[in-house]
């Protein structure tokens, strides 16, 4: 497939304004100011764009859910999430450090499309070189009139903000997000209400993931109906951004059509297994909180949203995390559970409490002290875990350890009776 | 420290947010840039500035892993122990670096140089293992790599290689672009 949301990377300079220009950069956004904001939310419909953040929400329904004559005392908001802290995603960096442009000319095309006159982008603290090339790329942007008062001449005021967080994984949670923005701690809040109504304080918002509003001027510009002849079908379009991580040859950020083949991912474009006499064992496809796959379940497995749903696992953040049989799945699933006892925020019972549960019962059974019993108090705190909580975190740390336990028992089992792994490192 | 050139920079900072409490988290990475850490003094400077008290400043600060309310060492030095990472060695990584300073995580060298911490997911899985030195982060890392860099800080050499992949990924992007 031809290269589209990638263009530009490996190009000299490419994050300049000079560069993204002289290749039809914010030929979009000129032409999304001279069309009627709803006919742009009816073309985003129309392309099937779902979000790439996460949930896969389709993006023009969720612009439709904004107030459409917004006022000066109570204007709409755009949120950019650029957290990405979901293990196993580095997506958004690459688009962030390479091609900020399409970025930003993305946030202000949607923030004309939902009439919001600011935009946040909400970066993780640790990209600092990323909230560089962003201020950067903004400042470059105002600069030439595409960002600040009177855009290009046509009446649109519009600002860009960056905001950098600063270490905290649950503000990548949209509510939690706003709170951080807002300069608070960043807790997040029972929904409703939804961002559309009460968002960032309390006026409506709209927020959506890097690669989500980076898709955005290629509608405008090749058409809705462009955008959804990629893909599988009508509900999973689009180019998209793979992250490609862990066993394989030549890991890295691949783009391809939504529902490219996983074998094909990982063969074609990772180049095959690491060490050939390590065949596959597992995949987690999208980033850490999903549940895994063995290497059977990969097979004819088309990676968008409702293939891997009917797989039983989900597309999430598209950081696919590929695993050789020298992997000790047990050490695996501790270093998952460590992270969301690490971060979870510790607002409802079941999270915190559940949450540091799961990653001492499986420390303990990795140093050889577990029990059988074990086993069984993992899956009863994982389901007290589902759907109880403010936020979906606790579901995240969930989800894959029942479908660890389910799918490698054997593997826990081992330590449980022998004290050691199921396999041998090397 | 708290100078008319740090003011004015404050006060471009709260321009920007619909209200002052925004720029909190702004002001907070402004003077742990210059003072290396967040002191109670800078916090109380934030409050004044954003009509906050210094408590809630400080529930702010604690709130967030980068903010640090003591100080480190010249170069702190993060590393990735994380699932991608993990799964292309990080574990090797970080024992060499302990027994090479003879420090454990959260520790200090005696000559202040070098804090070792582990941290989770940096967003670089693709060019695991990765290790944040300051501002900066140092890819595919393995021993050699490592004891390279860490030879030129400790001597206050610049880095041997600059920051981000390793060479042998210049063949992936040439396969990549092709
Ligand atoms: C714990 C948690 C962490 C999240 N982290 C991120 C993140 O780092 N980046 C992101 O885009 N979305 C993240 N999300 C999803 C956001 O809440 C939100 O759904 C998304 O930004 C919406 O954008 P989209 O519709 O374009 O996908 C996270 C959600 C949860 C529950
Ligand atoms: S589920 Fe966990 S992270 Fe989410 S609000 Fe509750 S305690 Fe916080
Ligand atoms: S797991 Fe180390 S950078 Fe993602």
């Amino acid at each position: 497939m031809e290269k589209v949301l990638t263009r530009n990377i490996g190009i000299e300079d490419s994050w300049t304004l000079r560069v993204y220009r002289s290749r039809g950069g914010y030929k979009a956004l000129e032409q999304a100011l001279d069309t009627e904001p709803d006919a742009l939310i009816d073309a985003v419909k129309a392309s099937g764009l779902r979000g790439r953040g996460g949930a896969g929400f389709p993006t023009g329904v969720k612009w439709s859910f904004m107030p459409k004559q917004p006022t000066p005392e109570r204007p709409n908001y755009l949120i950019c999430n650029a957290d990405e802290s979901e293990p196993g995603t580095f997506k958004d960096r690459l688009i962030i450090e390479q091609d900020p442009h399409q970025l930003v000319e993305g946030c202000l095309v949607a923030a004309w499309a939902i009439r919001a006159s600011k935009v946040f982008i909400y970066i993780r603290g640790e990209y600092v070189h990323g909230a560089r090339r962003l201020e950067q790329a903004v400042a470059e942007a105002r600069e030439a009139n595409l960002c600040g008062r009177n855009i290009l001449g046509k009446g649109f005021d519009c600002d860009v903000v960056v905001h950098r967080g600063a270490g905290a994984y649950i503000c990548g949670e949209e509510t939690a997000l706003m709170d951080s923005l807002e300069g608070g701690r960043g807790n997040p809040r029972l929904k409703p209400p939804f961002p559309a109504q009460a968002g960032l304080y309390g006026h409506p918002t709209t927020i959506n993931n890097v690669e989500t509003l980076s898709c955005v001027p290629l509608i405008v510009e090749r058409g809705a109906e462009w955008f959804a002849s990629i893909g599988t079908d009508e509900r999973n379009t689009g180019p998209k951004l793979y992250c490609l991580s862990g066993h394989v040859k030549r890991p890295g950020v691949y783009e391809a059509p939504i529902g490219i083949p996983l074998l094909e991912l990982i063969e074609e474009f990772g180049g095959g297994m690491l060490r050939d006499d390590r065949p596959l064992k597992a995949v987690i496809p999208g980033g850490s909180s999903v549940p895994v796959l063995t290497a059977e379940e990969c097979r004819d497995l088309p990676m968008d949203f409702d293939s891997l749903a009917k797989r039983g696992t989900m597309l999430g953040s598209a950081g696919v995390m590929v695993m050789d049989s020298s992997t000790d799945m047990v050490q695996v699933m501790e270093r998952i559970a460590h992270f969301y006892a690490h971060e979870s925020c510790g607002q409802c019972t079941p999270c915190r409490e559940g949450t540091g549960w799961l990653e001492k019962i499986i420390r303990r059974i990795r140093s050889g002290r577990g029990s059988l019993d074990d086993l069984a108090t993992l899956e009863s705190a994982a389901g007290h875990m589902r759907g109880t909580t403010i936020c979906p975190l606790a579901d995240a740390a969930a989800m894959p350890c029942q479908s660890f336990l389910a799918k490698f028992r054997h593997e826990f089992e081992h330590y449980i009776k022998t004290g050691r792994a199921a396999v041998t490192a090397g | 420290m708290f100078d008319a050139e740090l003011d004015k920079r404050a006060d471009e900072i709260i321009a920007r947010y619909p209200q002052p409490r925004g720029a909190v988290m702004p002001l907070l990475h402004l003077v742990q840039e210059k003072a290396g850490w967040v002191t109670l003094e800078a916090e109380e400077w934030i409050a004044r500035k954003l009509g906050l008290t210094p408590a809630y400043v400080h529930g702010v600060t604690t709130f967030y892993t980068m903010y640090r309310t003591s100080r480190c060492g010249t170069y702190l030095l993060q590393l990735c122990t994380t699932v991608s990472c993990m799964l292309r060695g990080c574990d090797n990584v970080l024992e060499h670096i302990k027994r090479r300073l003879g420090i454990e995580e959260g520790e200090t060298t005696p000559d202040g140089k070098f804090t070792l911490v582990t941290v989770e997911c940096l967003g670089s899985c693709g060019t695991a293992p990765v290790m944040q030195v300051n501002d900066d982060y140092y890819e595919d890392l393995d021993i050699e790599r490592v004891d390279a860099l860490l030879d030129a800080l400790a001597e206050g050499r610049p880095a041997p290689f600059p920051p981000g992949p390793g060479p042998q990924r210049v063949m992936v992007e040439q396969h990549r672009a092709s």
